[in-house]
């Protein structure tokens, strides 16, 4: 501690101590990998994706430069439109009920005691399934005649949909199957309920505070940070949903049984570029997707400061 | 080594974990009618873990479903019984046949464990150099770590096949994990997480002794959180082997495919839109996902814990 403070001194110095010059050099050396990942692997991709947008490319021969063509093309484009509007639908379908099964998880489970390490592994298991799997479990389990889902809805007197291949079940199919893999939010959301003081529960029970009542005021406010990080991060995955999708129902090069209704964005936008070789466009549907993602965050980053609380924060 | 042990009780809490709470919440002080709560509590609990058992088996079932599968003759994949009526191992010889599977999972450790090893050491370094030293632009420099991890893959994607087609790579296992020779945005934050939790008094103490940066680094910061760099190692051992999107953009070559992108080829070849032989489908699937639940008993805890991290300081 003590002999930190003078190099924490040393960035105001006009003439840094050799100490602090040593101190600097050593933290560039261990950062400059990430320096180099970060020029090479990031920052140069954004440049050139931004650049090869306004072009024609395929490869083979040399970038052509045509100006906004590509993104009028993409305003025109009834697939571009077709494939925003199946990720708008599939996000706003998959992310509540995402982010409602896992609280509602997390919460059975603090109340589990004991138990509760069992069940975790339990749902965190399906979790480590690799998403082509999940794809083909999707085909197998969801299937309308055969599948073990519509077995199980008939048990119950329900006759389930033709999930895979009725257009309108696509989504809400992989939507239910994506829940297969919320173990690892309610790992988090777990860890931010055993991180609330106990106290506040003491307080509010003796004030005769029900269950309802205790969840409402103290447990989503004391956990609303770790609910907002699940909320973002999988609304980022939601609108980048590719490999279940593309594996249930893309097949290599030529689509022979496509779905027009699994036609996600990202899906679009590779095989725009790596089947048809339209670098150029696909660059620029990359592009509309960072812009989309990033105004979406932002809405939710703003939303977020009215509801989240965050501890030691002035209210 | 000595000072290792002494200071791994400050290990910050979170890689510790906590499993307290359920325990505590029941010795809670009640000061209404103790023995009507406590029976009404248990009742609680009973109807929980009802549900979560339910739930469980719900979860569960899936991968149960799939095993059994694999070890049903044709007809009767889709007879949804838990235990095999004539149960075969003739799928697993067929897929073996059928597809180059050896081949695909020898592909796949290569790529998994030169993605996990390389990623792991050089988000190390990074991450050490953020939570030890102090210079100037540090704090903007991590932001920009913090940034990356929001950008969308798909941004960066065609230009990062472009450099790898440019040196010559497309085709190899190269692009799968080269990159992660420059750290990773999201480890280099977890790490970073649990440098910052090491006092710096021994790293001082050895300093005086003149032991160089490396070595504190290497002797002493590494060994004091091992077991962050296996929930790295792990963490980018399942990314790596379960990541269907860069094989299929980099791979052409049946040899030289991962075992996600041969259960593409095989689901193409015999799902649905080809001859509809689901044994081998299935039994494909089982083959893939098995080493990955294998890798979570392994490191159940490492992974548990992991992500709990991630969540509390996200």
């Amino acid at each position: 501690m003590t002999a930190a403070a003078p190099t924490a001194l040393g960035g105001r110095e006009p003439r840094p101590s050799a100490r602090a010059r040593r101190e600097r050099n050593a933290g560039l050396a261990f950062i400059s990998p990430w320096i180099v990942g970060f020029l090479v692997f990031t920052l140069w991709p954004i440049l050139y994706s931004a650049y090869l947008s306004l072009t024609d490319y395929d490869v083979l021969n040399d970038p052509t430069f045509v100006g906004l063509e590509n993104y009028q093309r993409m305003a025109e484009d009834p697939q571009v439109r077709l494939a925003l509007w199946n990720t708008f639908q599939y996000t706003v379908l998959q992310v509540p009920l995402y982010v409602v099964v896992a609280l509602a998880l997390a919460l059975l489970l603090q109340q589990a005691g004991r138990a509760s390490g069992f069940f975790r592994t339990a749902f965190f298991v399906p979790k480590m399934t690799p998403p082509v799997a999940v794809g083909v479990l999707l085909l197998l389990l969801f299937n309308g005649e055969y599948g073990l889902v519509n077995e199980a809805l008939g048990a119950v007197g329900i006759d389930g949909p033709s999930w895979t291949t009725d257009p309108a079940w696509i989504k809400p199919g992989l939507a239910l199957v994506s829940l297969w893999g919320v173990g690892a939010a309610v790992v988090i959301l777990l860890a931010a309920l055993q991180d609330v003081p106990v106290e506040l529960y003491d307080a509010a029970r003796v004030d005769g505070a029900g269950w309802w009542r205790r969840t409402r005021t103290i447990t989503l406010p004391m956990i609303s940070g770790a609910l907002f990080f699940v909320t973002v991060v999988n609304t980022i995955a939601a609108f980048q949903m590719f490999t279940e999708a593309y594996s249930a129902y893309f097949g290599a090069g030529s689509s022979t049984y496509a779905n027009d209704a699994a036609l996600f964005y990202v899906i679009y936008l590779f095989r725009e570029g790596f089947a048809e070789l339209h670098m150029g466009y696909a660059s620029a549907l990359a592009w509309l997707l960072f812009l989309v993602i990033m105004a979406v965050t932002a809405v939710q980053l703003l939303v977020s400061r009215r509801l989240v609380y965050y501890e030691g924060e002035q209210r | 080594m000595t000072a290792a042990d002494a200071v791994r009780g400050a290990i910050p809490a979170a890689v510790t974990g906590g499993q307290g709470l359920a325990g505590d919440l029941s010795a809670a002080p009640l000061q209404i009618d103790r023995g009507e709560a406590r029976r009404r509590r248990r009742w609680v609990r009973w109807i929980v873990v009802a549900a979560l058992t339910v739930l469980a088996v719900v979860f569960v079932y899936p991968l149960i479903w799939l095993l059994s599968a694999s070890f049903k003759p044709r007809a009767e994949v889709f007879d949804n019984r838990l235990v095999p009526l004539h149960p075969t191992v003739e799928n697993y010889l067929t897929v073996w046949e059928a597809a180059p599977l050896a081949l695909w999972l020898l592909n796949t450790l290569v790529v998994t464990a030169l993605a996990a090893t390389t990623v792991t050491l050089s988000s190390a370094l990074v991450a050490w150099g953020f939570a030890h030293y102090r210079f100037r632009g540090r704090g903007p420099l991590f932001g920009l770590v913090l940034a990356t991890m929001m950008l969308p893959g798909a941004v960066t994607l065609i230009p990062t096949y472009l450099i790898w087609f440019r040196l010559g790579f497309v085709g190899t296992n190269v692009p799968l994990w080269a990159g992660n020779l420059f750290a990773s945005a999201f480890y280099v934050f977890l790490l970073r997480q649990f440098f910052l939790g090491l006092p710096r008094e021994p790293f001082e103490a050895a300093r005086i002794d003149g032991a160089s940066e490396w070595t504190l680094f290497w002797r002493i910061a590494v060994p004091l959180c091992r077991p962050a760099l296996v929930i790295t190692f792990l963490f980018e051992a399942q990314a790596s082997w379960t990541d269907l999107m860069r094989p299929l953009v980099y791979l052409q070559d049946t040899a030289t495919f991962t075992v996600p992108r041969g259960l593409k080829a095989v689901v193409d070849q015999f799902g649905p839109g080809g001859e509809s032989q689901w044994e081998v489908v299935v039994t494909a699937s089982v083959i893939t996902t098995v080493p990955m639940i294998l890798l979570f008993f392994l490191g159940q805890r490492y992974f548990v814990q992991g992500i709990s991290t991630t969540g509390s300081k996200g």
